[in-house]
């Protein structure tokens, strides 16, 4: 069967909405600074210093211990500046992480399809390549911003922690040489932007890679870009299996530098790839709902909501065993990282909306057959895995980075819809300069007829 | 010996030519009562006019059962009966009980679902199932009509069989 060409319009209204939903950001977010410095101030300061009491209360000795080990109380001295530039701050880093996760993840389910040989697939993969598109300004935006938010993101970027003898940080000297080798510690974390450098530009290199033989295959319809596509594809996912945890490490885990978790690189893997594969399904969904696509059938729909499925329930393992192992050792350098997130608001209410987002719901919803093979279910499904995941990223970066000032407001809000707009507004213009649908791959006709 | 249960048995070479078989048997009025195939065929359950298997139910209803039972052996034992500090923890605890819930949810899933399939299929022990074709085992098809369930005659059925693509028809008697 001869494939039509098919290529999605990227309309003019579909751009015009996309541009209001950046707009609506922006009024939103200028609308939670100016609401934050018309005497939200000194409240929230108020609140804050309430729950740092009530957190030393409560946790009594490990949160001293992290106190003093980590000079970690909610007046701490390196939180610089009005409290609304911090929560901005801390959430471009937040949004960022997000949807630059979701962008890789593209790459990566190419991948993946082309190492296990997968042949439902091939209808449904310029989707995640059109997604792949945000790496390079995922990797631009991320320096940037890593740069403008740092001192007050990072807390290990602080020449002084380093100082020598008493005044410095006994931890984080010891974790030096991570950040800045070869160079002093306290000076340019040169091995850390290198890494950020490094990662970014092997992916978008892969990206462009692979990109190339996938729609050389369109023209030519030589078997061999399949070959070699597996093969940068094997590639790939080893350098990614590195990269990925190494990336959790840097941009996640080391907000909280007293901190560690050997689970952190997984966890945030697991987040990112069922946020990504919820975003493939919704897209694909609409796209078929909108009248692309035809030969996308209810059995393709059933795989991709056996991946939602699964994965939830990965991630909910993952989340489980760091949970689970940092609970049963009762380390009080470990356990403070919970109770942060357990017993101090906004995060409390948060931690546990994201078992019952990212678990109980999509794993209640998607279980039966015919949910997963249903459009109007995975519509329902998709966007709760993709908020829940966006507030499991909420949580990994605050509590750290805000202490007991952070909260949802129209600030976090409206940086999560101009993200959203930009990265929708990438996604969907390299869509529609893609064909829609590859012509010559080889696993086409074994996928029109996938039954299952 | 005496046999009371008669059987025309069609035997197939190619899957598409008994999937096309077995729509046109049925819309004749033939009543099939099992067809037999050396690797699966798909589209032979909805040919058939199969329903939906319902024991993806019966397996979420064992695994409720393991789910609730793990949980009220664990707050039973540990929290009432002979509590216990184990790491300075609570007696009952949510976390730890975690994965011991998770096992016998699967655990309890998996056997009930395993039994419940023995039990519907028919498949006891020092069962000896009927055998219409050994070669169903190799690499024919074999469609077996019993000839008490149809109205049509014995010669009729043959000759159904024969036109949809058999290559050969055979009688067993159990």
């Amino acid at each position: 069967m001869m494939i039509a060409d098919e290529k999605y319009i990227f309309k003019p209204e579909t751009q015009r909405k996309l541009f209001i939903l950046i707009g609506v950001g922006i009024l939103l977010l200028v609308l939670g600074i100016v609401l934050s410095n018309m005497g939200g101030h000194a409240e929230e300061k108020h609140a804050a210093d309430e729950i740092a009491k009530s957190l030393v209360a409560s946790a009594e000795k490990p949160a001293e211990h992290a106190a003093e080990a980590g000079h970690e109380g909610a007046g701490e001295h390196h939180g610089a500046g009005p409290v609304w530039l911090q929560r901005v701050f801390s959430s471009l880093w937040h949004n960022n992480i997000f949807f630059a996760g979701i962008g890789i993840i593209g790459l990566f389910f190419i991948s993946i399809q082309y190492a296990a040989q997968a042949g439902w697939s091939a209808p449904i993969k310029r989707i995640p390549l059109a997604m792949g598109h945000w790496i390079p300004f995922a990797g631009i935006l991320t320096l940037i911003i890593w740069f403008v938010v740092k001192g007050h993101v990072f807390h290990w970027t602080h020449a002084d922690l380093y100082a020598e003898g008493e005044h410095g940080d006994a931890i984080l000297k010891g974790k030096g040489a991570y950040f800045y080798w070869p160079m002093a510690v306290g000076s340019f974390p040169i091995f850390y932007v290198l890494r950020m450098v490094v990662f970014f530009g092997l992916w978008y290199w892969f990206f462009t890679w692979i990109k190339k033989e996938m729609l050389a295959e369109d023209v030519d319809g030589s078997q061999q870009h399949w070959f070699t596509a597996r093969k940068i594809s094997a590639y790939f996912l080893v350098v990614f299996a590195v990269s990925s945890s190494v990336a959790a490490w840097d941009w996640v885990m080391s907000i909280d530098p007293h901190w560690f978790s050997t689970m952190f690189g997984w966890y945030v893997f697991a987040s990112w790839w069922v946020t990504g594969l919820a975003t493939i399904t919704l897209i694909v969904v609409n796209l078929k709902g909108a009248g692309y696509m035809k030969m996308v059938t209810q059995n393709h729909l059933h795989d991709l909501g056996k991946f939602v499925f699964a994965f939830s329930v990965f991630w909910t393992y993952i989340w489980f065993c760091q949970f689970m192992l940092i609970y049963y050792s009762n380390l009080p350098e470990e356990t403070i990282y919970f109770v942060q997130r357990m017993r101090t608001s906004p995060y409390a209410w948060i931690f546990y909306a994201n078992v019952f987002l990212n678990f109980v719901l999509p794993f209640l919803l998607l279980m039966t057959r015919d949910a997963k093979r249903q459009m109007s279910m995975l519509k329902v499904v998709c966007p709760i895995v993709i908020v829940g995941h966006w507030f499991d990223f909420y949580n990994m970066v605050t509590p750290g980075t805000m202490k007991g000032n952070g909260g949802v407001g129209f600030i976090e809000i409206g940086l999560a819809l101009i993200f959203m707009g930009l990265f929708l507004y990438v996604v969907l213009n390299a869509l529609s300069k893609l064909q829609l649908v590859a012509k010559h791959h080889p696993f086409m006709e074994e996928s029109l007829h996938h039954h299952i | 010996m005496e046999s009371n249960k008669h059987f025309i048995v069609g035997i197939f070479e190619d899957e598409d030519v008994l999937l096309k078989a077995v729509e046109n048997s049925r819309d004749k009025g033939v009543k099939i009562h099992e067809v037999y195939s050396p690797f699966p065929v798909h589209g032979l359950d909805e040919a058939l006019g199969y329903k939906r298997s319902r024991l993806p139910i019966a397996a979420f209803l064992f695994g409720m059962t393991g789910t609730s039972l793990a949980l009220l052996m664990q707050f039973w034992m540990l929290g009432y009966d002979w509590p216990m500090i184990i790491g300075g923890k609570n007696h009952a605890s949510l976390p730890p009980f975690v994965p011991v819930t998770f096992e016998l949810t699967v655990l309890l899933a998996a056997f009930g679902m395993v039994g419940t399939f023995f039990i519907v299929s028919d498949m006891k022990p020092y069962k000896y199932p009927r055998q219409f074709d050994l070669r169903s085992t190799d690499d024919k098809h074999v469609m077996a009509i019993d000839l008490a369930n149809n109205k049509l005659s014995k010669d009729e059925l043959a000759s159904i069989l024969k036109s949809n693509g058999a290559s050969e028809v055979n009688e067993k008697n159990f």
